[in-house]
């Protein structure tokens, strides 16, 4: 009897260090040299961390490893098929007045996005464009303050960064229009997309950000998409993050907001589509008096599974930051709220709230939520909060004892508990759209 | 026919038996109180009635309007026409009172063969039967139930009573925790609803609701039975002489 043993021990990991190298030369190279350094460290530190394997705590209950051994193709530069408005009609909110940017694989469509009409000094446009036009707003805020030293999947997406969008919102400029950002996925291949945004709000202006992810196709996709966000002094964001991807589209979405005196930040992330959705929402307080409100709703369903990581980093004295994540799981899905506070210790004064609730409907659907507050000063004020349940069945017979339906009462009551975070939303179509999505949902 | 016609009803919750052969006839347009002591089978009655699922019935039957109630979902019994008023009705955060309301009402006359009313309708007989109990009318903006005060829970049941209509109304200790004042308007929009084809069971500990609403019949329970029946003077017996003296009689105390 023989054994024949082959060579399958690659790594993952491997199929992308290849891959750096034969797009180095070329596709990723000559936007920039301050770029091109970056990248080269970024592929090393990538080639040292790898991939979180399994005894990694931060992606204890998401096997990322096991996700990435698809053969996905990596190709910095995918095709972009043609869209015209109809197709793009199915994608717009409704009543939204909004400076629309499109960008389709990961790639940024200058003729279906915002120009001429936004305000003067407002830069909006493709990374690259940004890091040739813009070589001096680019070089500051790309990467400035970017933990890829540490975080694998930062590392690989800055290796690799070539397209997204850059946003530059002048001091003291206010964007009365919110900007929608369209992330289509449209292709017949197996792509690993790895979109870089970079949105920089001077200090005094303010701006609203939307960004909704969407499939147009079917085939199985991977994102590892990464979006930079400086808030400057008393600058004010509002960011809302839409996963509506379809069942075969997985990602890792990080996004990283730095905060400086006195900014105000807000974060949502609603999360209804995807297959595999993994939510990093970091933020970091670079100067006192800031203030971050992070909301997250998630509703799974089939075989999804959403992870929620959130970080907050009070560095500095006199901040407050406060948390809502409220998720629904029905079938098989699963939820994973992982929120860590760290209070550094001479970040007295601090404010940090941090509330997860969760409905969990069947019996085979999970939920897995950690809170980890991480408190080095003393005078501080710091909650949490974490509750995982069933419907209340006390609540469900009332409803019913004044005639609704089973299905009716059901749908009532899951509603409500996604409004408390919907109603947090303070562009008014978004909340009237989202509500509406999220009551189909539920079947109300 | 009888509206209610309740017979030999025994229910038990896991492995206790609670009631033990219950029978009560209930025609349109009357008002039946049911009293006695606590833990005699009032409230398991009640929820036996409105289809609560802790209660599991091993005997005897209901009949509503000559149909199985027991076989009815508690939905299907509520657009029925049969209401149930909480004792202690339960909070709803973020399920706002009038969207709540709305979608009741819709449901019930639907069954009725109804058309859904406008919203300025709507509107306007919420007012309508808010000004029935003295409920606020700024509650229906609020989520259902959440924060009021127990007199206030206690007249928005009322409240919904009067809006939902029923042929059959059932109020679970409604009179408890009440102050004189919310007691005198829960009486007051009761006897108001008072109507020839509508029935109320009016369950209490005390004789004090019935100063307000005055019954047609009066009914003692005692552990698990209807061990007697009369007019409202027996109300005012009881209240007098208290209830052992019918336990006694009925061989429960020595």
């Amino acid at each position: 009897m023989t054994t024949t043993l082959t060579a399958t021990t690659t790594r993952p990991e491997d199929r992308f260090l290849h891959a750096f190298e034969a797009y180095a030369g070329e596709v990723l190279n000559g936007t920039s040299e301050h770029l091109a350094t970056l990248r080269r460290k970024a592929i090393e530190r990538f080639s040292a961390l790898g991939f979180p394997g399994r005894k990694s705590e931060a992606w204890k209950y998401t096997p990322i490893a096991k996700a990435l051994q698809h053969p996905y193709k990596i190709d910095p530069m995918p095709a972009v098929p043609t869209l015209n408005e109809a197709s793009l009609a199915a994608y717009a909110i409704p009543e939204l007045d909004a400076y629309r940017v499109v960008l389709v694989n990961g790639r940024f469509v200058p003729e279906l996005s915002a120009g001429s009409d936004l305000p003067e000094g407002v830069v909006l446009t493709s990374l690259e464009t940004a890091a040739r036009e813009h070589a001096d707003l680019f070089e500051k805020y790309f990467a400035y303050y970017l933990d890829f030293e540490n975080e694998p999947f930062l590392a690989l997406n800055t290796a690799f960064a070539r397209d997204g969008f850059f946003l530059y919102v002048p001091e003291g400029a206010a964007l009365e229009r919110p900007v929608h950002v369209l992330n289509l996925i449209d292709t017949s291949e197996e792509l690993f997309l790895q979109p870089r945004h970079v949105v920089a709000v001077a200090p005094g202006a303010t701006l609203k950000l939307i960004a909704s992810g969407h499939s147009q196709s079917n085939a199985r996709t991977f994102t590892n998409s990464v979006m930079e966000v400086f808030v400057g002094q008393g600058a004010e964001v509002h960011q809302y993050d839409l996963r509506l991807e379809g069942d075969r589209a997985s990602s890792i979405y990080t996004t990283q907001a730095y905060l400086e005196g006195g900014a105000r930040y807000t974060n949502g992330t609603l999360t209804l589509g995807g297959a595999l959705v993994r939510n990093n929402v970091q933020v970091r307080f670079n100067d006192q008096e800031g203030e971050a409100h992070l909301y997250g709703l998630f509703l799974g369903r089939g075989t999804m599974h959403i992870d929620n990581h959130t970080m907050i980093d009070h560095a500095v004295p006199n901040c407050v930051s406060n948390e809502l994540y409220k998720g629904i799981l029905d079938d098989q899905a699963t939820g994973v709220f992982n929120g860590k506070v760290l209070v550094r210790p001479h970040a007295q004064k601090t404010n940090a709230y941090q509330s997860n609730k969760s409905i969990v409907l069947t019996r085979e659907a999970r939920m897995y939520s950690k809170p980890e507050l991480e408190i080095y000063a003393d005078d501080v004020r710091c909650t949490h909060g974490a509750a995982c349940g069933q419907l209340d069945e006390n609540g469900i017979f009332y409803l019913r004892t004044r005639g609704l339906t089973l299905q009716q009462a059901r749908a009532m009551m899951l509603l409500a508990f996604a409004r408390d975070v919907l109603d947090q939303i303070t562009i008014e179509p978004l909340r009237a759209y989202l509500d509406a999505l999220v009551a189909a949902r539920v079947g109300a | 026919m009888a509206l209610l016609e309740i017979r030999n009803l025994h229910a038990r919750v896991e492995e206790k038996e609670i009631l033990k052969g219950v029978n009560l006839t209930v025609n349109p347009g009357e008002i039946h109180a049911i009293m006695g002591p606590n833990g005699s089978g009032k409230s398991t009655l009640a929820s036996v009635l409105a289809g609560r699922e802790d209660y599991e019935v091993t005997e005897g039957e209901v009949l509503y309007d000559g149909k199985n109630l027991l076989e009815m979902d508690p939905d299907e019994r509520a657009r029925e026409g049969l209401f149930m008023a909480f004792q202690y009705p339960v909070e709803l955060p973020g399920v706002n009172m009038a969207t709540f309301l709305r979608e009741a009402l819709k449901a019930i006359r639907e069954h009725r063969g109804l058309p859904p009313l406008s919203p300025a309708e709507f509107m306007k007989l919420l007012k309508e039967k808010a000004a029935l109990v003295g409920l606020d009318p700024s509650l229906k903006q609020r989520s259902v139930n959440e924060g009021f005060s127990g007199g206030e829970k206690k007249r928005s049941e009322i409240f919904q009573l009067a809006l939902l209509e029923p042929r059959l109304a059932i109020l679970d200790e409604t009179d408890s925790g009440l102050d004189i004042d919310a007691l005198r308007a829960v009486a007051n929009g009761v006897n108001k609803l008072r109507a020839p084809d509508r029935a109320f069971v009016i369950i209490t500990h005390y004789q004090r609701l019935l100063n307000y609403i005055v019954p047609d019949y009066v009914h003692v329970m005692v552990d698990g039975r209807i061990v007697r029946s009369g007019d409202k003077n027996l109300a005012l017996e009881l209240e007098e002489k208290g209830y052992d003296w019918i336990k006694e009689e009925v061989g429960l105390v020595a």
